[in-house]
């Protein structure tokens, strides 16, 4: 450890660059996907455990796309619309019933969703570790210690891109403002005449396709993987916990921290590492809440 | 009279059970540690409402123990499993029983001392962050015990082997697993007949007004989990003895498996009762081997599928249902003028 240590800022200080911006590459997607959570969890009050098998779903159409011979930057639209309509099927069946229950419900019907993906997923793929090729040139930096893919770049401008996209849409749509004023209070929501169902409907739907988006960035800059899921639901989680809902900045600083964790553990405590990280920092984040809260002789809720 | 049946029943089901069908020993003890799991898991998650998704740690972390006393007893730990394996120790008979005994205790005693520990730390969360929050416990467990290696690390610990012929091997453990299992169900069993289980099912409905009453809630808790973890610690120590390798990813902290199958269980048969997660167990194991045996390669996707129908459209399982349906064999007196009511929440 004091050794990769050492080589991180003795020797090549210049590495420190590439784990920075592969962090922010890292932290675009992760704040995406914690977007979603975020919404779904303020909006309607459900935990949703599949969040990462929603991002990985997204990735596995872009695969399909690619197979096809669309370029995944180009099919973007078609996936989000595909995660989208996937996103109203999975309301229809399973978050509309587990809405106005007991909260650790929504928490254990979708991990019961997420393994129903995983596999279905593990059954149309199979369990191979895929890439999508974007085709795309690899630019180096510092006399070839720094590695800027520009699909990464390109993905990172995407992200930025659609996050103003759904700001604009909350605050400038009608629908967006009903979204909003269905998080405030539900019930108020429901006598100005707003349809609470088609919003939770409609907020659900953006969540997939959100999460459709940041898995087409997925798998044009990592690996696609049937079971890869959870660890972005813990991350997403995590980044959630961290920011609070409905705080967007705090969402995407949050998501570049723990994209800057990941990178220095995986180079400094070893690979095995880069998982636990998330977990780690969520841990860390529930205790230090719990401090916090004790301190006014309350608890976290 | 009525329970006195269902004991008798069960009794017959475990002794006759396994010499009717000598093939299926060891899913017989499979089915008690799963049935000790979703009894335990139910005394926080059903009866005081706090759902925890992480109380498989316990399982993991008593199996490491009951290795590390059994081979540490007679032998050097670190040269044992540097070796992978290629040191077989010989065990005196007497050496392995003593060892074994001593592991089950310690492993159950170590982890209800941990769960303390613990309790500290998550207990101030609730509701879903308490849920997530042990979730985290129990996989950053799994990825610690992965990483140490006097333990055996990623690779795993062989146990000893047992002194007996190869034949009576899944009896043994059998009995062991039936034993503890009945056990669990009696501690059980007596706990909720005593103010305990008042003052959980008191925190379970309101902890605010449970501690504005004078219960301490934190210390219920903490002996509720505690208990919880005893039983899990000494199932896991059975278990990992029972398999006979003990690794970190699938058999000590198998987390998305049996760490969510105890809750599934213990929802599909009713939380908060009795009686609820022994039956859902059993039934949950039988729909796991039949899907196992009969649909292989769509297993996991016929268990998720379980999981979603059972929460979103059966909640209440099979114990709420017949409760619902049946007030009056259970001592319920329903008070029409409130249930009415009722429909309207």
């Amino acid at each position: 450890m004091l050794d990769n240590l050492q080589l991180l800022f003795v020797y090549a200080p210049v590495m420190n660059v590439q784990m920075i911006l592969d962090g922010i590459f890292i932290g675009a997607v992760f704040a995406l996907a914690a977007y979603g959570l975020a919404l779904v969890w303020g909006v309607m009050n459900v935990k949703n455990l599949a969040q990462g098998d929603f991002v990985i779903m997204g990735g596995y159409v872009a695969f399909t796309a690619h197979n096809i011979g669309i370029h995944p930057v180009l099919a973007l639209p078609i996936i989000a619309i595909v995660m989208f309509l996937y996103g109203l099927v999975v309301y229809q069946l399973v978050i509309k019933r587990v809405i106005d229950n007991d909260m650790f419900v929504s928490l254990l019907a979708t991990f019961g969703l997420s393994l129903f993906m995983q596999q279905v997923m593990n059954l149309i793929y199979g369990p191979e570790v895929q890439t999508v090729d974007s085709h795309m040139y690899i630019m180096t930096m510092f006399d070839d210690f720094v590695t800027v893919p520009t699909v990464k770049i390109v993905s990172l401008g995407l992200a930025a891109f659609f996050a103003t996209v759904i700001v604009i849409f909350m605050t400038r749509s009608r629908m967006g403002q009903a979204i909003r004023a269905t998080a405030q209070d539900a019930r108020a929501a429901r006598v100005l005449g707003i349809d609470t169902n088609k919003v939770y409907m409609f907020t659900f739907g953006l969540n997939s396709a959100i999460c459709g988006i940041a898995g087409v960035l997925v798998s044009m800059i990592w690996v696609l993987q049937p079971f890869y899921g959870i660890v972005y639901a813990l991350r997403t989680f995590a980044i959630v916990t961290a920011a609070g809902l409905g705080n967007l900045p705090g969402v995407i600083t949050m998501s570049f921290i723990l994209g800057w964790v990941e990178q220095y553990a995986g180079i400094v405590a070893g690979a095995e590492y880069q998982i636990a990280a998330a977990v780690f920092v969520l841990i860390g984040v529930l205790s230090w809440r719990q401090v916090q809260m004790r301190r006014q002789r309350q608890v976290v809720r | 009279m009525n329970e006195k049946l269902i004991y008798i029943g069960l009794a017959a089901f475990g002794i006759l059970g396994p010499i009717a069908f000598p093939d299926y020993i060891i899913q017989f003890a499979v089915l008690w540690i799963m049935v000790i799991m979703a009894s335990t898991w139910d005394i926080t998650g059903g009866q005081m409402g706090y759902n925890s998704l992480g109380n498989i740690a316990f399982f993991g972390v008593g199996m490491y123990i009951s290795a590390c006393i059994q081979v540490s007893m007679f032998y050097d730990l670190g040269d044992f499993t540097a070796s992978y394996g290629a040191i077989k120790p010989v065990f005196t008979d007497l050496q392995y029983y003593t060892g074994l005994g001593l592991g089950i205790v310690f492993a159950g005693v170590g982890c209800s001392l941990f769960s303390l520990l613990l309790g500290l730390a998550v207990f101030g969360l609730r509701g879903p962050y308490f849920a997530i929050g042990t979730l985290g416990v129990a996989v950053a467990a799994r990825e610690i015990a992965g990483t140490i290696d006097v333990i055996g690390a990623g690779a795993g610990i062989a146990m000893p082997f047992l002194p007996l012929p190869i034949e009576y091997r899944s009896a043994f453990f059998y009995v062991l697993c039936f034993i503890l299992a009945v056990f669990a169900h009696l501690v059980i069993r007596w706990l909720f007949k005593t103010q305990f289980g008042l003052a959980a099912n008191a925190i379970r409905d309101d902890e605010d007004k449970a501690e504005a009453m004078g219960i301490p809630t934190l210390r219920y808790k903490q002996v509720g989990w505690a208990i919880a973890a005893f039983f899990m610690g000494c199932a896991g120590a059975v278990f990992g003895n029972m398999v006979g390798y003990i690794e970190p990813l699938e058999v000590a902290f198998p987390v998305a498996t049996f760490g969510i199958f105890m809750v599934a269980m213990s929802l599909l048969g009713g939380k908060g009762t009795l009686w609820g997660p022994v039956l859902g167990a059993i039934f949950f194991h039988v729909v796991k081997e039949a899907t196992w045996t009969y649909l292989l390669g769509l297993q996991w996707v016929v268990l998720g599928l379980i999981l979603i129908l059972n929460i979103v459209y059966f909640q209440q399982g099979i114990m709420g249902w017949l409760q619902a349906k049946y007030p009056e064999r259970f001592g319920i007196a329903v008070d029409e003028s409130t249930s009415a009511s009722k429909e309207g929440v």
